[in-house]
């Protein structure tokens, strides 16, 4: 595809959404299908139809609005108005008051019924107002398996600019400009890792894009890949021109198959168009992408295991250095980074890296996109300015604790990360300052727990979790975890003794500093950061044979203190 | 517990006249016979298979030219392929940290006990196979089960036999 019909088929497609005067989006993220979207979607183009609307009414399935716990969801534009807990049933209501009489039909309006405000207009609602759309600008306003859609909005510009007219150093200047830091978790700056890739020669570079989504409680990416697809393909497009590789790798997890459909077929429409493939926009530069599907191994999101997993092998990860930048995918310099932060390299191409620092914090630019669930009331996906406060995205955006509960923790970086407990709910949603309470910024996941729940069985969760995910290759990690979780155990059923809470603290830091990969180095986290914070839950469960939140399961017979029993 | 799996009436020569396996054929040509397709590989045999019989595993080794013992190391290193027959139906239950903060081990237990089942097995008529898995992305609608490729959000432990026994009646029928 040369310029000219790049330019030309924004403008068609720009055309095509103007000729109507409305468009319904419904909304198609996997939560809100799996609660009858498909019918609803099918009910109300069936029904735009039946009255003769359709030649000034679009209706289209679109990605994830966010708001999931309302869902299912029907936006309606140019108005901007969302409606929650739409039925097949009372979808015509939409259609028969909204689109026919202009009378929008506030009963259904988004919120309503609950304690925050519906708005006419959804983005002046509480829980839109404090987000900042960068990475999710599209999604839910686009239809994510139409590349037209896509290219309305401006999409595939920005690669355009970067090939046409930018060079390689020019990229990664703008990118090193923005600010812009690794979102999978670990917060590498993104500018300085292109830039070792481009630096590496090499006759072969490949670029990889990790969507192995892997914390439990995130679902980030997902939405991303499964709402606007061609964005992520875009940025892996800009990055291989501008590192120099011109083959790329999407791994997706098994577990995501309706991602995986969306971007099969965006890959598809790509190509067709020539915006995937050699010779993008008559130039030299070639980049083509391949899928490869996950197969439930957590371990593979850590880059090393990521990478053997891309060669058909068991997801070990290895030694680094060296880096995959210099010896990475069959040997090659090779570039990896999170969907999120593919995501977010078209506007920033588009935009310019000074306007991309200009949000969040000094240190850590732009905005990071959430996945807020557990006890909370407004559960769903959002995007803050990285810098905001817990308090705010909790109880403004969040609207609060579910059921009137009182909060207890909240819970970020999955079991790499740890709690944030009530007196630190001003922290600022920030690498550094996450860090300093005992947590990490993660890939996104933000679980809520009220009183309900129980911090030293929180652990045990978690490391359960990261000792069957331990790929078992270095000691420190395949063993360690599981004496923390036998000692967990010991604790949460009552037969735990002070014994154990030594040798926990003692075996923790140890597993930490010893382990090979981020799985093991982090693992013990979720461990000390409950430690730190709520002492006094696991002492009520060593001294008193008690589980202050109602959770655990104690034994009968109180153990005598000090006495070392068999670990469970 | 489940029993422990019987793997030797399986090894043997795969039949290479059997559809199945002519499609699979097929599909590995398509990808080049490269070692690298070993997972894309099993997951279109357990597509078609609904698990990996060995015969097949040693049938995609030998195929991609890789030892049978790599194949099947990366068989039994991710927990999405499985060496054992799923139930007709399936019903898996999240155990994501969303869903056990909303009470899915309560869940599980409901189903185990109710269907006489445990968690990686099948019910004696094969009828149910009941999984769980790590994090299914549904946390949204936590606790989330799936009855075969269906998500059902926001799931009570009062209701999950019922909205269970309605799924495999409607299945039958």
């Amino acid at each position: 595809m040369s310029l000219q019909e790049l330019k030309a088929l924004e403008e068609r497609a720009k055309a095509r959404k103007t000729a109507k005067k409305r468009r319904l989006c419904v909304c198609s993220g996997a939560s809100c299908l799996s609660i009858n979207a498909g019918e609803i979607l099918a009910g109300l183009k069936r029904l735009v139809v039946d009255k003769n609307l359709d030649a000034d009414v679009e209706v289209l399935p679109s990605g994830c609005m966010g708001a999931c716990n309302q869902g299912p969801l029907v936006l309606v534009q140019p108005e901007n108005t969302i409606y929650q807990n739409v039925t097949p049933e009372n979808a015509t209501v939409i259609v028969d008051e909204h689109v026919a009489k202009n009378e929008p039909v506030s009963a259904m309006l988004l919120f309503a019924g609950t304690s925050q405000q519906p708005m006419l207009d959804s983005r002046q609602s509480d829980f839109f107002k404090k987000q900042v759309k960068v990475v999710l600008e599209n999604c839910g306003l686009i239809n994510p398996e139409d590349i037209e859609d896509y290219i309305s909005v401006g999409g595939y510009q920005a690669l355009r600019k970067a090939v046409c007219t930018m060079s390689r150093e020019d990229v990664i200047a703008e990118m090193k400009q923005s600010g812009l830091r690794g979102r999978g978790g670990a917060g590498y700056p993104t500018g300085l890792k292109w830039e070792s890739v481009y630096k590496y020669v090499g006759d072969v570079k490949y670029v990889i894009c990790n969507g192995d989504e892997g914390d439990p409680g995130a679902f980030m990416d997902r939405s991303v890949l499964e709402g606007d697809p061609h964005r992520v393909l875009e940025g892996m497009a800009i990055a291989a021109y501008a590192v120099g590789a011109s083959k790329g790798y999407l791994y997706v997890r098994g577990e995501y198959p309706l991602a995986i459909k969306r971007l099969e077929i965006a890959i598809k429409q790509a190509k067709k168009l020539g915006l995937l493939g050699a010779n993008l926009f008559e130039s030299d530069v070639g980049f083509d992408v391949e899928i490869r599907i996950g197969a439930g191994a957590f371990v593979c999101g850590e880059e090393t295991a990521l990478i053997a997993s891309v060669e058909g092998k068991r997801g070990l990860p290895s030694p680094r250095p060296p880096y995959p930048a210099e010896r990475g995918l069959w040997g090659k310099p090779t570039l990896i980074n999170n969907v999120e932060t593919y995501a977010n390299v078209p506007p920033i191409v588009d935009r310019g890296g000074e306007w991309y620092s200009e949000m969040g914090m000094p240190k850590a630019a732009g905005t990071k996109v959430f996945a807020l669930s557990g006890k909370i009331n407004n559960t769903g996906l959002i995007e803050v300015p990285i810098g905001i406060t817990l308090r705010e995205v909790l109880f403004d955006i969040g609207g609060g604790i579910q059921g009137g509960g009182k909060f207890k923790a909240a819970q970020t970086g999955g079991p790499s990360g740890g709690c944030i407990p009530e007196q630190h709910l001003d922290t600022k949603m920030d690498y550094a300052a996450l860090q300093a309470v005992g947590t990490i910024m993660g890939s996104g996941g933000l679980i809520v727990m009220d009183e309900h729940s129980c911090m030293p069985d929180v652990a045990r969760f978690f490391t359960e979790f990261c000792m069957e995910e331990s790929c078992g290759k270095c000691i420190p990690c395949r063993v360690g975890t599981k004496q923390m979780h036998g000692m967990l155990t010991k604790i949460c059923t009552g037969r735990g003794t002070m014994r154990d809470l030594e040798l926990l603290e003692e075996l923790a830091p140890m597993v930490k500093d010893a382990s090979l990969c981020g799985l093991g180095q982090s693992a013990p986290n979720p461990l000390l950061s409950t430690l730190r914070y709520f002492r006094d839950e696991y002492l009520a469960h060593i001294r008193d044979k008690r589980c202050p939140a109602g959770v655990c399961k104690m034994a009968n017979a109180p153990a005598a203190e000090g006495v070392r029993q068999d670990s469970a | 517990m489940i029993p422990a799996l019987n793997h030797a009436h399986q090894i043997g020569e795969p039949n290479r006249n059997s559809p199945r396996i002519k499609r699979l054929a097929t599909f590995l040509r398509g990808l080049g016979h490269k070692p690298d397709a070993l997972i894309q590989a099993l997951h279109v045999a357990q597509g078609m298979y609904g698990y990996l019989p060995l015969d097949i595993i040693r049938f995609i080794a030998s195929e991609l030219k890789v030892p049978p013992s790599r194949a099947y190391g990366v068989v039994t290193f991710y927990h999405f392929f499985s060496l054992r027959p799923k139930g007709e139906h399936n019903c898996l239950v999240c155990t994501g940290t969303a869903c056990y903060v909303k009470g899915a081990q309560g869940l599980i237990d409901r189903i185990e006990a109710d269907f006489d089942v445990h968690a990686g097995g099948t019910t004696a008529d094969n009828t149910l196979g009941l999984q769980t898995a790590r994090c299914i992305g549904a946390c949204g609608l936590a606790p989330a089960v799936t009855f075969d490729e269906e998500i059902l959000g926001k799931v009570k432990a009062d209701d999950v036999t019922r909205i269970l026994r309605d799924k495999l009646a409607k299945a039958a029928s």
